[in-house]
């Protein structure tokens, strides 16, 4: 490698690099190591499960309409850097999953080809409602309107982001199960609270020890589970 | 293969350099009205030559085959970047970072994520600092390796450096993808910390690339490193000084060829670089060769630094849980984060008020900085130079015209 010009004349370097070029050319068809590319269209390389490109809305159990998991809550079309997403909430309110009454997106827009595939409406999310799709081909015939994907288009199902995402949509599921089971819990020591408050003239004071202590254990996750993004 | 070719100074060596004042350019002979003027070419290279880094334009003015003059035009890909940062929450800017320098997305995502830390006085845990340190160091080896292939690729070597060095790259984002879920806009970091922990199995698949590595370094470089044809034109093309190069803030590996120890790794030792032992190569002449075989030693470096990262990671958290993401609003204030991107020094200047949006943002970017000598280094070459040394500048237009 010296700077001098009289050890340039005889070429040994263009022979040892176009033997390093042959090495690779016969060598791919020995090594599989060597042979990096595949026939595209009909082979394809399996996709990495935390792959991420466009968002969709999960809906628990099997009817799109009623287990759709968005409450309308319009973070993500806040938060979107891009904003791509358009949300308008309903006016009435409609039992969701656990038959809990909330409101619900009439209209819910994501246009894709605005969409920067970010995530950030998936980690704003505290209701786990909007995942990221794994599906990266939309060949369309118009440039924007089929582009524009609604509600419909983008409700999937919950067993369908368990085949994607399989390990993040079962930490989702345990982390929502969770959260349903400290609600009740709440809600129980509530009732039970409630209950014991009538005859608390009479024999209150086991009751209500139990009560509270109950609803102290409780609050703490359920208060850090339900306002915080993930 | 061993390399007797470039002085490596000592681990900590500290070394001011001096600002001396830069050559005086050659006059530039303004002939419009005279008869010479005939003789001159002005030519416009780009916005969409093949040969001229995404959309940048050069208006050379030639004389025969020599490079008189040269006006670098911008701007083709200008998009706003820095006024949308000034409507967007600190959260929402991060995706926005990754397309400055779309090559390596990850260390423009630590820059604004230190820039943001230090106005919010954010803590990172141990292990998130690792992380960063894995990644950021990952994205040096993937962005000299596309360098090197996309400089060889303009000097006319078709294809086959560009194939072998983007067959490595493709390992690296293949780590990226299965870790940030994005192969080339990662969107990864977060304020005080990191988005997701490393997925099971995720340091060993980056173990197992990063003991093949050295050998794509060696392979790659008996390929093109002796040849005789690239040492005739990148030997003694492009010549920057020394003292130019401190007088124009030029930084990174560029500055580093020309015999500059300024490694902000060293001198601002930000995240937790302290810890690693790694040496800072040094070139000597400055010229298009020195600037190629400075990334070869820089990746033998990173290479080091990882294999210490990847050992030394501990388990623990990857967030700072005192910071929210959303809703994030620090003191007002203003703050500088930098740091030693690939390319050079990129620093994020940020001013809050506040309030959740930043009051004001700025971008350093090395891109631009370091093209600002592109004329310095082109006048008296010929017009086949040009394109040597614009690829060895190792620019890339989404950061420089933001």
């Amino acid at each position: 490698m010296s700077r001098d010009r009289g050890s340039r004349l005889l070429g040994e370097g263009i022979i040892k690099g176009l033997a390093e070029t042959a090495r690779n050319f016969f060598g791919s068809y020995i090594s599989k190591q060597r042979l990096t590319t595949v026939q595209y269209p009909e082979e394809r390389i399996p996709q990495d499960e935390s792959f991420r490109n466009f968002p969709f809305l999960v809906y628990d159990g099997s009817d799109p309409e009623a287990g759709l998991r968005c409450v309308s809550c319009q973070i993500c079309e806040k938060e979107c850097p891009p904003k791509c997403i358009f949300i308008e909430k309903s006016k009435d309110k409609k039992p969701d999953a656990v038959g809990k009454p909330q409101f619900y997106p009439t209209v819910f827009d994501i246009d894709v080809s605005v969409c920067m595939s970010c995530q950030i409406c998936v980690e704003v999310c505290p209701f786990e409602a909007i995942k990221m799709d794994v599906k990266y081909d939309y060949p369309t015939e118009s440039r924007f309107a089929a582009l524009l994907f609604d509600k419909h288009q983008l409700a999937k199902s919950n067993d369908y982001y368990h085949q994607i995402h399989p390990t993040e949509a079962s930490a989702v599921d345990a982390a929502l199960a969770a959260e349903r089971e400290a609600a009740a819990t709440k809600a129980a020591a509530a009732a039970a609270k409630a209950a014991a408050a009538k005859p608390a003239a009479t024999a209150g004071a086991p009751g209500t020890a139990t009560a509270s202590a109950a609803t102290s254990t409780v609050t703490p996750p359920s208060d850090t589970t339900a306002g915080e993004p993930r | 293969m061993t390399t007797a070719w470039a002085p490596i100074t000592e681990p900590n060596a500290t070394e001011t350099p001096s600002l001396g004042q830069p050559a005086p350019r050659p006059a530039v002979p303004v002939t419009s009205d005279s008869a010479l003027a005939e003789q001159y070419l002005e030519i416009s290279m780009g916005p969409q030559h093949p040969s001229t880094h995404g959309v940048f334009r050069m208006n050379v003015v030639l004389d025969g085959e020599r490079v008189i003059q040269l006006k670098p035009v911008f701007g083709y890909l200008h998009r706003n970047h820095e006024k949308i940062a000034e409507t967007e929450s600190y959260l929402g800017n991060m995706p926005y970072t990754d397309r400055l320098d779309y090559i390596c997305s990850i260390t423009n995502n630590w820059a604004y994520a230190l820039a943001v830390e230090k106005l919010g006085g954010i803590e990172v845990p141990e292990r998130a600092e690792y992380i960063r340190v894995i990644t950021g160091e990952l994205t040096r080896l993937q962005n000299h390796a596309c360098l090197l292939g996309f400089l060889l690729q303009d000097m006319g070597a078709s294809g086959t450096p560009l194939m072998y060095a983007f067959r490595e790259r493709e390992k690296v984002l293949d780590l990226f993808e299965s870790l940030t879920g994005a192969r080339m806009m990662c969107n990864y970091l977060r304020f005080g910390g990191c988005r997701v922990d490393l997925p099971a199995g995720w340091l060993d698949r980056a173990k197992a690339f990063l003991a093949e590595f050295p050998r794509f370094l060696d392979e790659f470089e008996r390929l093109l490193v002796d040849n005789e044809i690239l040492m005739e034109r990148t030997q003694n093309v492009g010549v920057l000084s020394r003292e130019l190069a401190v007088s124009s803030a030029i930084s990174g590996p560029m500055a580093r060829a020309s015999g500059l120890n300024y490694d902000i790794r060293k001198a601002d030792a930000y995240s937790i670089y302290s810890r690693f032992s790694f040496r800072v190569p040094l070139g000597h002449h400055g010229d298009v060769y020195d600037r190629y075989m400075i990334r070869f030693l820089e990746m033998h470096e990173s290479v080091k630094i990882l294999e210490q990262a990847m050992r030394d990671i501990p388990a623990g958290p990857i967030q700072n849980p005192a910071v929210k993401a959303r809703l994030f609003r620090p003191k007002p204030g203003e703050a500088y984060g930098r740091i030693e991107s690939p390319k050079g020094e990129l620093g994020f200047y940020l001013i809050s008020d506040g309030s959740g949006i930043p009051y004001r943002y700025r971008v350093r970017p090395p891109s631009l900085i370091n093209l600002t000598v592109l004329e310095d280094l082109c006048l008296g070459r010929n017009v086949a130079d040009v394109i040597a040394i614009l690829g060895s500048v190792d620019i890339v237009m989404g950061e420089v015209d933001r």
